[in-house]
C-alpha cells in the first residue's frame, strides 16, 4: 500500500501524468486558471435555463436512439408488426417504424416518451427563462444581443418541436400539418405554390416526412447547438447577473467557484433534470400514437389539440372572427388566416426588440449586472404580465371545444369571451400589475423609513398608544432601498431649436415608463424619520 | 518595462463614463453595507453533522449503483410479449424507474455535497466593462486601417463593387436548385376525382351506397368509386374528394333555384374538407343539422347550403351535386364546381 503511494508520488501519478500530457499539447492548466474558479452566483431561478439546457441534451441522447429504428419514409405498407388493433391497416412506413420503436424495441415505447417529455420541458424551460430574464431586466446592456440570441433558440424550440411532432405520420400530426398546409394556401399570391414546394405536389404527398426529417435531426440542432455556444459564450464574455442586495454591484460577481462547487451542483443538476424526464417517461404516457391510427385525409378525433407551445398559434387561427375573407378582383385574400399570422409574427418582433425600446427610452448608456426586483420597475413588470396574459389567452384559446365539454358551457360563448379576454386581459393585467408593484414599492419605502411593524402596542407615559417598530438592520435595509429610479423626461429643443419628432416620442414613452414612481428614500430621509420615530418614544 | 506596465495598468482602470440617461443619481443613496456574514452551517461547526452528511452522499451514489442495476435486471426479466400490454407497461415502467432513480440519486448526491460538504461562503470576483481598454480599441482601429491601406479596399472602388456583385449573385444557383422541391400546382387543386356518373362509396372500404340506404338522420362518410383501389396517391386525391353525406327531411332544406336538383330526395353531399384550413369537417350535430369542424370549430349550417354560422372559416363548404343511377346507387352529376379546401389567392381566378 505505502509502496504504491510511493511509486505514484515518485512518478507524479496517472492523473498528473495525464494532466501534464494534456498541458503540454492543448494548455488545460491555462484554460483552468482562467476558468477553474470563475465565480456564478446562486439563486434557483438561474437554474431555469439549465433545465432548458440539459433537457435539449436529453433530446439529442434519445433523439439519436430513436433515429437507430425510425425510418422517415412515407411509402405505404401493410402492418404485420405486434400492435393487434392495427395488424392489416395500410398506413405508411413512418408510422409503421415508429408503431415498431414502441411495441417491439425493448425501452423503445420509454425513449419515444423521454424524447417527446424532454421536448415539452425544453420549450417550457426556455419560456420561464426568458420570463425571468424579462422580469429582472437581465436583457440590459451589455446583454442585449444575448436576449435575442435567446429569443432565436425558443423559436428554434418551437420549430424542432413540431417538425419532430410530425414525424410519425399519425392522424394527429397529419392534421396538424394539413393546417399547416392551408395556412401556407392562404399565405397572398405564393401561398399554393409554397404548399405544393413544402409538400412535393398536392397535400400529403410522400416527401413530407422525409423533408421534416432531416430538418428536424439536422438542421434545427444544428442550428440550436451553434446558438446554444453562442449564448453560453456571451454568459462568459459578460459573467452572469446577480440579483440585488447588499454586496453585490456592477463591477463584481458574487456567488460560488465553479470548481467545486457548481461542478457538482450543475453536474448533479443535469441527472436531476435527466432522471426526472426519464421518471415522467416511465410512468406517464404521452403521444400514444397508436390510439390514433395512421394519417388519412378523412377522418379526424374531436378534442385535437397540438403540442403545448403551438397552442398559442392554434389559438390565434381559432379567435379569428368569421367572415375574414375577402375578394380582391379575382384574388382571394384570406385574411381569418393573415391576421393570426401577423399578430404571431408581430408578437414575436416585438419580444424580440423590447430591450433596444426600453434602452432608448431610458438613455441608460451604462452597464447593468445587478438585477432589478420586478416591483422595482412597475411598467416592464406590467408590460411583462400584459404579454403573458396575451400569450395565455391565445393558448387557452386553442383548447376552446375542452373548455366548453369540461364546463358544460356554450362553445360559442367561451370563444367570444376569449376574443373580448385578449383584448382586454392584457390591458388589466398590465393596470393590476403596475399599481401592485407600485403599491409594493411605497410598502417597501414605509418598511425602509420606519422600520418592520412588531405588532408591539405601548403606552407612552402621557397616555399616547403607539406601536413599536423595529429598525432594519443595514444588510436588509439595502435590500429595499438599493435600487436605481428613473424619471420621465421633457421633450428639449436640440442644437437648432428644433423639437424633434424622435424627441417627443421619446418624452412621451418616458411619461408612460416612469410617470408613476416611488423613488428610493435617501440615508438623509431615513435619519429624519428615525429621529421623528425617537421624538415619539 | 516598469513604464509600460504602469500606463498599461492605468489604462484599463480608466473606466468609460457612461451616460446614466434617466436614472436619478441620489446624492445620499443608503451605501451598500457589502456582503452579509457568512451563516455557519452545522456541518461546519458539528463533526457529527459532517459525518452524517458524507454517509448519505455516499449512500444516494451506492443507491445509484442499485438503480442503475435493476435497469439493467428489469431489461431482461420484463421482456415484451406480443399482445400484451401489461407486459410492454412493466418493460417501460421497471426499465424507466431503475434509470431515472439511478440518475436521480447521482444528482441529489452530488447536489447534497455540494450544499452540506463543500464551502458556502460566497466570494467576489470583480468584473470588468465589456467595452475594451481605450489602448485594445486604439490598437483594434489601427488594425483595420491597416488591413484597408495594404488591401486597398475603400481605394480600389471597382474591385470593391465588383466583389458585392459576385457575393449577391453566388447564391443564386444555391437557390434555384430548390425549385423542383414541388411542382407549380397548375389546376390540380381545381379537379377532384368527382366526374359524372362517379359512385358514391363508403369510407373505407368502398362499397357503393343506395339512396334507399340512407336513412333520415344517418351519415355517410364517402369517397368517390376507385378511389380505394388507387395505387398511386390515394391520400392526395382523398383529400380532396371526401365528402359527407346525410339525408334530411326535404322539407327543412332551403335550396336555390340553381341548386334545386343538386340533392336527392332530402340526401345532401357537401365536400368534407374545412374551407378554413383544410381539417375534415367531421361532426354533424343531428338535432340542428349542423357540422362542425373539430380543429378550430367552424360550424356550418347543412340545410342551408353549409354557410358559416360560427368560426374562424369564411366560405360554405361545397356542394356535391348528386343523382340516383338505374339501379338505386347515389351518382355524382359532376366535380365540385369549385376548389374545395383552403382558400388560395387564385382559387376564383377563371382558367
Amino acid at each position: 500500500m505505502s509502496n504504491a503511494t510511493a511509486t505514484a508520488k515518485k512518478k507524479g501519478g496517472f492523473l498528473a501524468g495525464t494532466a501534464n500530457y494534456l498541458d503540454e499539447r492543448v494548455g488545460v492548466a491555462g484554460i483552468l486558471k482562467e476558468f477553474g474558479r470563475k465565480v456564478f452566483p446562486d439563486h434557483w431561478s438561474f437554474m431555469l435555463g439549465e433545465v432548458a439546457l440539459y433537457s435539449f441534451l436529453v433530446l439529442l441522447l434519445s433523439g439519436t436512439f430513436l433515429t437507430f429504428w425510425f425510418q422517415p419514409s412515407m411509402v405505404p405498407v401493410i402492418y404485420e408488426g405486434s400492435y393487434a388493433p392495427l395488424k392489416g391497416a395500410e398506413m405508411s412506413i413512418a408510422y409503421a417504424s415508429t408503431l415498431d420503436i414502441s411495441f417491439e424495441i425493448r425501452g423503445g415505447l420509454l425513449f419515444r416518451q423521454v424524447h417527446h417529455w424532454s421536448a415539452l420541458l425544453f420549450v417550457a424551460a426556455a419560456g420561464l427563462h426568458m420570463l425571468r430574464v424579462f422580469f429582472t431586466g437581465a436583457f440590459r446592456k451589455p446583454r442585449e444581443i444575448n436576449w435575442v440570441v435567446g429569443f432565436v433558440l425558443f423559436v428554434l424550440g418551437m420549430a424542432g418541436g413540431f417538425t419532430g411532432y410530425s414525424l410519425p405520420d399519425d392522424l394527429l400530426s397529419g392534421n396538424g400539418l394539413r393546417i399547416i398546409d392551408g395556412m401556407i394556401k392562404g399565405i397572398p399570391y405564393i401561398g399554393a405554390y409554397t404548399s405544393s414546394l413544402l409538400f412535393g405536389g398536392e397535400f400529403p404527398g410522400e416527401a413530407i416526412v422525409a423533408r421534416l426529417y432531416s430538418l428536424h435531426i439536422m438542421i434545427v440542432p444544428a442550428l440550436i447547438l451553434v446558438f446554444v455556444a453562442v449564448h453560453l459564450f456571451m454568459v462568459v464574455i459578460h459573467k452572469h447577473t446577480h440579483y440585488a442586495g447588499p454586496g453585490k454591484r456592477d463591477d463584481n460577481v458574487v456567488g460560488y467557484p465553479l470548481m467545486p462547487v457548481y461542478v457538482a451542483k450543475a453536474g448533479g443538476f443535469f441527472f436531476i433534470v435527466f432522471g426526472v424526464i426519464m421518471l415522467i417517461a416511465a410512468t406517464f404516457t404521452i403521444n400514444p400514437i397508436w390510439a390514433y391510427g395512421a394519417y388519412d385525409p378523412s377522418p379526424v378525433s374531436a378534442g385535437t389539440q397540438p403540442d403545448w407551445y403551438i397552442g398559442w398559434l392554434d389559438g390565434a387561427l381559432r379567435l379569428a372572427p368569421t367572415h375574414l375573407e375577402f375578394m380582391i378582383g379575382d384574388f382571394t385574400l384570406s385574411m381569418n388566416i393573415l391576421i393570426p399570422l401577423v399578430v404571431g409574427v408581430l408578437f414575436l418582433v416585438v419580444v424580440a426588440l423590447y430591450p433596444f425600446i426600453e434602452a432608448w427610452v431610458t438613455g441608460d448608456k451604462r452597464e447593468h449586472h445587478v438585477l432589478d426586483r420586478p416591483r422595482n420597475t412597475p411598467v416592464r413588470t406590467g408590460i411583462g404580465a400584459a404579454g403573458v396574459t396575451f400569450y395565455a389567452v391565445l393558448w387557452a384559446g386553442a383548447s376552446t371545444d375542452l373548455i366548453a365539454t369540461h364546463f358544460q358551457v356554450s362553445l360559442n360563448h367561451v370563444l367570444t369571451s376569449m376574443q373580448i379576454l385578449l383584448i382586454v386581459g392584457p390591458i388589466a393585467a398590465y393596470m393590476i400589475t403596475k399599481r401592485a408593484c407600485l403599491s409594493l414599492m411605497r410598502k417597501d419605502r414605509e418598511i425602509a423609513l420606519h422600520g418592520r411593524e412588531t405588532g408591539r402596542v405601548v403606552r407612552l407615559p402621557h397616555g399616547e398608544y403607539i406601536e413599536v417598530h423595529e429598525p432594519m438592520d443595514e444588510y436588509e435595509l439595502y435590500k429595499l432601498v438599493g435600487y436605481k429610479a428613473y424619471q420621465p423626461m421633457l421633450a428639449r429643443p436640440n442644437a437648432k431649436g428644433v423639437i424633434t419628432l424622435r424627441s417627443r416620442i421619446r418624452a412621451v414613452l418616458s411619461r408612460f415608463y416612469f410617470e408613476d414612481r416611488v423613488v428610493p428614500p435617501t440615508k438623509g430621509e431615513i435619519e429624519a424619520a428615525h429621529d421623528h420615530g425617537k421624538e415619539l418614544h | 518595462m516598469s513604464d509600460k506596465s504602469k500606463s498599461l495598468a492605468k489604462a484599463e482602470d480608466a473606466e468609460h463614463d457612461y451616460s446614466a440617461g434617466l436614472a436619478v443619481i441620489a446624492p445620499d443613496a443608503v451605501k451598500d453595507p457589502g456582503m452579509e456574514p457568512h451563516r455557519v452551517r452545522m456541518t461546519d461547526k458539528s463533526e457529527a453533522h459532517e459525518k452524517r452528511a458524507a454517509r448519505q452522499v455516499a449512500a444516494l451514489f451506492l443507491f445509484s449503483i442499485v438503480s442503475s442495476a435493476f435497469a439493467l435486471y428489469a431489461y431482461f426479466a420484463f421482456p415484451i410479449v406480443e399482445g400484451s400490454n401489461a407486459s410492454l407497461r412493466d418493460n417501460t415502467l421497471l426499465l424507466g424507474l431503475g434509470a431515472a432513480l439511478g440518475m436521480l440519486a447521482i444528482g441529489i448526491g452530488a447536489v447534497h455535497w455540494a450544499k452540506t460538504l463543500m464551502p458556502d461562503a460566497e466570494v467576489s470576483e470583480a468584473r470588468h466593462q465589456t467595452r475594451g481598454s481605450e489602448e485594445t480599441r486604439a490598437r483594434a482601429i489601427e488594425i483595420i486601417d491597416l488591413a484597408n491601406k495594404e488591401s486597398g479596399f475603400s481605394r480600389r472602388k471597382l474591385i470593391r463593387r465588383s466583389l458585392y456583385g459576385a457575393l449577391a449573385f453566388f447564391p443564386l444557383p444555391g437557390l434555384i436548385v430548390f425549385a423542383d422541391l414541388g411542382p407549380n400546382p397548375g389546376d390540380s387543386l381545381r379537379h377532384t376525382m368527382w366526374k359524372k356518373g362517379t359512385r358514391l362509396t363508403r369510407d373505407p372500404d368502398g362499397k357503393p351506397i343506395k339512396a334507399s340506404d340512407v336513412t333520415i338522420g344517418s351519415v355517410f362518410h364517402v369517397i368517390p368509386e376507385g378511389l380505394a383501389e388507387l395505387e398511386h396517391h390515394k391520400l392526395e386525391e382523398k383529400a380532396k374528394a371526401a365528402v359527407l353525406l346525410v339525408r334530411v327531411d326535404p322539407s327543412i332544406l332551403k335550396e336555390s333555384a340553381e341548386r334545386k336538383d343538386w340533392s336527392y330526395d332530402g340526401i345532401v353531399a357537401y365536400s368534407k374538407i374545412c374551407t378554413h384550413v383544410g381539417c375534415p369537417v367531421a361532426l354533424y350535430e343531428q338535432q340542428t343539422h349542423h357540422l362542425l369542424c373539430p380543429c378550430h370549430q367552424s360550424t356550418f349550417d347543412l340545410t342551408d347550403a353549409c354557410k358559416v354560422l360560427f368560426g374562424p372559416a369564411s366560405r360554405p363548404l361545397p356542394q356535391l351535386p348528386i343523382a340516383v343511377d338505374a339501379e338505386g346507387y347515389l351518382v355524382a352529376q359532376d366535380d365540385f364546381n369549385e376548389p374545395v379546401g383552403p382558400s388560395f389567392w387564385e382559387r376564383s381566378v377563371n382558367e
